[in-house]
């Protein structure tokens, strides 16, 4: 019988935590946007959500890999990336949302609730790349500052194309209003400071998540305004994926992100 | 452009940029097998846009004769670049083969690798190639104003008729690093290393 990977069991300290909310953010928003890889609307953007989905993986990767030795195990980006179980991983829950491809739980959607989800997390991520690229953590600030340019492109991208198709026909406007509405209950958890993010400003490890809402409002505002497009009103509802609580969707992406390592040990490419 | 301060056992300008300028360090003489070593790495190719050598690109960062071997120190391009890692391994194999003896190539992550550290050398090279350089300096201020909305971003010459009447098809070309874009004197696509 082959051999299965057992699961890491990891000391949860609140820096590690704190680093893996950004990594598992990127590495979960980069597993939807490859869904998309051979079924872009068109040519040119199916490689540009292919880009983006390497450009965080790439910053996923940095993230895991530092997050790992803080934790001080010895465990590597791909142990990391694929050995956890759902309450290990501390991405947001708005992420794990279907986005294109329907699953058990949903119908999937259309390129309206990608636009929406890439314009709501580039702008966060920046502003996020922002004021980590000076963390006091010297490995993370590097990563950070790396990863603030491509952010820059991700979110000047996803506002072309919310202007576009915002202020463009009747239909494709109500469909990217409807994909505000339905990702806006949700975005409550992107500035939803803990204990964890308190101990990272203490430590000047990087920004409380709650400094981010002020910058994000004015620079979503902006496009939305642009778009044509109306800002919906705040919803009392808070999210808990960046505490390991995760939405019935979870589980359907861990299984298929992690079947290969799980069945198949230390596999390599 | 800016040609920042050299970092210490480089021979071409490299250093400083986006990640402010590089600290003062002491030049210091390069000893003839790092200067041999740079000779070899000259001749390594990018993977993804052969025309450029891995030293064009400004990603080696330092080159250093050990007592035993050399050691090579690269940063690199995007975070997600799928050539990192060929790259590592074309840079080790051309040194190993010269015969350096034990090559070990690190990877440095800050300050952050930048369009404005490709040689001007490289850029000519990727304009004869048919593709623009990256257009002025990669330079950011993000400020604290809203992002700018622009859908046809210009600015950027044709590399093939020179027109400055180009458009932007598409902020993601064939690889991380390149745009796409369209000539409107000469009709013919094109595409431009992005600045970041």
């Amino acid at each position: 019988m082959t051999a299965v990977a057992e699961s890491l069991q990891l000391q949860l300290t609140p820096p590690v935590r704190y680093l893996l909310r950004w990594a598992d953010t990127c590495l979960i928003h980069a597993q939807r946007l490859s869904e998309w890889c051979g079924h872009g609307p068109v040519l040119e953007e199916d490689i540009a959500l292919s880009n983006m989905a390497l450009d965080l993986i790439g910053q996923a990767r940095g993230l895991l890999t530092r997050a790992a030795e803080l934790e001080g195990q010895g465990f590597d980006e791909d142990q990391m990336a694929f050995l956890r179980e759902e309450p290990d991983y501390f991405n947001l829950t708005l992420v794990e949302q279907p986005m294109r491809r329907s699953s058990a739980h949903s119908p999937g959607g259309d390129f309206a609730d990608t636009v929406v989800r890439n314009l709501l997390l580039a702008t966060w991520l920046k502003l996020a790349w922002q004021r980590l690229s000076s963390s006091a953590d010297a490995e993370l600030a590097a990563i950070a500052a790396k990863a603030l340019k491509e952010a820059r492109y991700h979110q000047q991208h996803a506002a072309d194309w919310a202007v576009r198709l915002g202020d463009g026909t009747a239909e494709s406007q109500r469909r990217m209003q409807a994909a505000l509405d339905k990702a806006w209950p949700y975005v409550g958890e992107l500035f939803a400071a803990d204990e964890v993010d308190a101990a990272a400003a203490a430590a000047g490890l990087g920004p409380s998540r709650a400094e981010l809402r002020e910058p994000w409002r004015a620079e979503v505002q902006a496009v939305l305004d642009e778009a044509t497009l109306a800002l919906p009103a705040e919803v009392p509802f808070v999210a808990t994926g960046s505490q390991g609580r995760h939405s019935e969707h979870m589980g359907f992406i861990l299984a298929e992100m992690q079947s290969l390592q799980r069945r198949y040990p230390g596999g390599t490419w | 452009m800016v040609i920042p301060p050299a970092a210490p056992s480089a021979p071409p300008p490299q250093g400083g940029a986006a990640g402010g300028p590089a600290k003062p360090v002491p030049r210091r003489p390069l000893g003839q097998r790092e200067q041999t070593a740079w000779a070899v790495l000259q001749q390594v190719p990018d993977p993804e846009v052969p025309v450029l050598s891995v030293c064009d690109l400004g990603i080696v960062r330092e080159v250093k004769a050990l007592d035993a071997g050399v050691e090579v120190v690269l940063t690199p391009t995007y975070s997600g670049c799928p050539a990192t890692e060929v790259i590592a391994q074309s840079v080790h194999d051309a040194l190993a083969a010269a015969g350096f003896g034990p090559v070990t190539v690190s990877t440095r992550r800050a300050p952050a690798w930048t369009t404005d550290w490709i040689s001007a050398e490289g850029r000519r090279k990727l304009r004869d190639y048919g593709i623009a350089p990256p257009s002025g300096s990669a330079a950011v201020d993000d400020g604290p104003r809203p992002v700018a909305i622009r859908i046809h971003a210009r600015g950027v010459d044709c590399p093939r008729c020179g027109s400055a009447q180009t458009e932007r098809l598409s902020a993601f070309g064939s690889t991380a690093c390149k745009a796409l874009y369209r000539c409107l004197s000469c009709r013919e696509p094109f595409e431009h290393f992005k600045p970041i």
